[in-house]
């Protein structure tokens, strides 16, 4: 198993698969009365958060909490962080603690490859900058294959502002290597430069939502934040829904059998309507459950459950 | 003063020769020389080399001695193979200001390794709002000539135009950092695949590329000089050849990372590889190397710039850009160019000499020249180390990388600045 968990390409097809029937033997757990597993009793995972994202580090929490482990939750708020103490700092003050795994957000690209190389425990990176959100990628590829029953050979569009996306970047690369064929859809202002040379050979782009509808099987809809209109990424927020939003016309579109998801939190109106996020086809209350099977998966592997 | 007498040294590369350095100058060459009173050299197997003169260092001094200090910048420089540097003005305060450049001149001829030439920031505060008084600093005890915010663009045209008109009166020049603000905000590094995989906000190569065409059409327009500031796409290079075809008064600067080191390098996150502007792909480099060796490009200049630790052991967003060149430069482009002494000499002393109007640098090693020098063993290989840089900071990009080529000794009108590979001072 690999130690640290910072990208979607660190997990190559056999890894992502243990993982998600990992997680899939996790989800029987919470079915029970009693959600607890001993498997890491006695070990810490410390909840590193530089960036508000209560659902990301309650769904971590709960992950380590099911497993018995101790959990602390360090937020740079109200923190020796807000004094302006150092990453490194911080990171030998939870060397010095313990840590066994540190699960870090933070708002700047690679803040989690920097943090791995000054701790002997695990990293995970819960979301870094515009980088990365891996286990957001496993969480999508569980949730796919329970609705699905595969992941090789789907087609799955991901649409919006990908640019800024780390959900998108882990997925692209997830979703390729366990077969999946990925479509990126939105303005071309918000598809980054030389995006499948970049991560993986495979990926299309589209700037037109209508004409990859009919042949999709997954439709991810990513956050649009309104603001970046104001940098020009495009005209306005209804000019944005009205070519890039998903309605319930365009969701009628769709091929019987597809699902629609969104990593929340959601803009309604903007990228996603009600009406869709609230029909059957819409997978974004199982995602949310599924990522804390995922996230006491990838916790019980990377800190060695399986050999214990 | 001190006379050396360099025994067998070949002076650009031809056949092995002695040197007399006596009364600031070299006295006499040929084989067999003798001078009782002189302290020997042996040069056997080394090659003489006009003392380098590097248009774009940052010595820190004054604002932040933790990084530099002028003394231990020249000390570096004199490591290096350097007998003048040209001294950047961003440092705090701004070197915009008489009394600024001249207190950077007299701390460089009090640290008396190599000659530390100050240059004079082009707006006040480096602002880009309204010029500096550029006269002044030209009138002052520094005689300031080349002018540069470097480190920010003069990206107003209008200011730009008139920087380039007004410093005709004093034979100044404008060196400028062209990077199109407006196409760079929030930039980490350079705009392509490997920024994408990152997830780094780009700096794309036209935001240099426009601004460089812009200049050279004014610097037409106007009939003045200018001079560009580390030059990295190969799109640049073009721009500025055809500038050059049609005769615009135009001299480029290359720096070793941009004629070594990828993008590629960012995927560490290790903000070492982080600088300004940014390391571009091996077709930009491919250029660059062709610019530098049909004249396109006019020299090599190091953008030299120390960093402070906590300055760089960072998230990379966080960091400084920057990264130390000043001890590993003539390696570089030994590595890049082979041992083209003649070529060498041209990008790295005579040319520079001659942009900066540093009269007494820049002469080739021949009897009646300035004995301002240097004493290269090319065929010394080193393991870069940073703890043992000179520079006060570390942030070299070579650290543990494998470099030919070592400076044995250089000498500062006829007086050592380093002997044995060590500074005398």
């Amino acid at each position: 198993m690999i130690r640290h968990l910072l990208s979607g390409a660190d997990l190559d097809a056999d890894t992502a698969t243990q993982i998600l029937d990992t997680a899939a033997e996790m989800a029987a757990v919470a079915g029970r009365e009693v959600k607890k597993l001993p498997a890491l009793r006695g070990r810490t995972v410390v909840n590193l958060f530089y960036e508000d994202s209560t659902r990301t580090r309650i769904s971590f929490e709960a992950a380590a909490k099911r497993l018995s482990a101790d959990v602390i939750n360090f937020s740079a708020k109200g923190s020796s962080v807000a004094k302006g103490e150092s990453l490194k700092d911080t990171a030998l003050t939870l060397q010095a603690m313990g840590a066994d795994a540190v699960v870090v957000r933070h708002p700047a690209s690679g803040a989690p490859h920097r943090l791995a190389d000054w701790v002997d425990g695990s990293v995970v990176n819960a979301g870094d900058g515009t980088h990365e959100h891996p286990t957001q990628a496993l969480l999508d590829a569980y949730t796919m294959r329970s609705r699905l029953g595969r992941l090789a050979g789907l087609s799955v569009a991901v649409v919006g502002d990908v640019l800024h996306s780390r959900v998108a970047r882990s997925n692209v690369l997830l979703l390729s290597t366990l077969g999946a064929k990925v479509t990126l859809v939105g303005p071309p202002t918000l598809i980054p430069v030389d995006i499948a040379a970049a991560l993986a050979p495979g990926t299309d782009v589209c700037y037109d939502l209508d004409a990859v509808l009919p042949t999709s099987d997954v439709v991810m809809m990513l956050r649009v934040q309104r603001e970046r209109m104001n940098d020009s990424y495009f005209p306005s927020a209804r000019e944005y829904a009205r070519r890039y939003g998903l309605d319930g016309p365009r969701m009628g579109r769709l091929p019987e059998h597809a699902i629609v998801m969104h990593p929340g939190p959601m803009n309604r109106g903007m990228e996603i309507t009600p009406e869709v996020a609230d029909s059957p086809r819409s997978t974004i209350v199982e995602q949310v459950a599924n990522g804390v099977s995922v996230r006491m998966a990838v916790l019980y592997l990377l800190l060695g459950g399986n050999n214990r | 003063m001190n006379s050396y007498l360099i025994r067998n040294v070949s002076v650009l590369g031809a056949a092995p020769t002695d040197l007399l350095i006596r009364d600031g100058v070299v006295a006499e060459t040929g084989a067999g020389l003798a001078a009782p009173d002189a302290t020997l050299v042996d040069a056997e197997g080394l090659v003489a080399l006009p003392g380098l003169v590097d248009l774009h260092t940052h010595l820190r001094e004054p604002g932040r001695e933790d990084a530099e200090t002028v003394k231990t910048g020249s000390r570096a420089a004199a490591l290096g193979g350097y007998t003048a540097v040209c001294a950047m003005a961003n440092t705090s305060p701004v070197a915009d200001t008489a009394g600024v450049v001249e207190q950077v001149w007299r701390l460089g001829r009090e640290a008396g390794l190599v000659d530390v030439q100050p240059i004079g920031a082009v707006t006040v505060g480096l602002a880009g709002e309204r010029l500096a008084e550029l006269g002044a600093m030209a009138d002052s005890a520094a005689r300031v000539r080349i002018f540069s915010d470097d480190g920010h663009c003069v990206a107003d045209p209008r200011l730009m135009r008139r920087a380039l008109e007004y410093v005709k009166a004093f034979d100044g020049i404008i060196a400028q950092h062209a990077e199109e603000p407006r196409l760079t905000e929030g930039a980490q590094m350079h705009e392509g695949e490997v920024s994408t995989r990152l997830g780094l906000t780009g700096w794309p190569a036209v935001a240099e590329e426009a601004i460089i065409a812009r200049d050279v059409l004014l610097a037409e327009h106007v009939g003045s000089r200018l001079h560009v500031c580390h030059v990295s796409t190969a799109g640049s290079v073009e721009v500025l050849r055809h500038a050059k075809a049609r005769g615009v008064r135009v001299t480029a600067e290359v720096t070793p990372h941009h004629l070594l080191l990828t993008d590629a390098r960012a995927e560490t996150y290790d903000p070492v590889f982080k600088v300004n502007p940014p390391l571009r792909t091996a077709t930009d480099i491919a250029a660059l190397r062709a610019a530098l060796v049909d004249g396109v490009i006019d020299i090599i200049a190091t953008d030299h710039a120390p960093h402070a630790v906590e300055d760089k052991e960072c998230e990379w967003a966080y960091a400084r850009p920057g990264m130390l060149g000043l001890e590993t430069a003539l390696s570089i482009a030994l590595d890049v160019l082979g041992p083209r002494w003649d070529l060498i000499a041209e990008r790295m002393s005579r040319t520079p000499a001659r942009i900066a109007g540093l009269t007494e640098h820049g002469h080739d090693p021949a009897p009646g020249a300035p004995a301002t020098l240097t004493l290269v063993d090319p065929a010394a290989r080193r393991v870069i180390e940073p703890a043992e840089l000179a520079s006060r900071s570390r942030n070299t990009p070579y650290a543990r990388m494998t470099l030919p080529g070592r400076i044995v000794a250089t000498f500062l009108r006829g007086e050592a600045t380093v002997l044995d590979g060590k500074a005398v001072k």
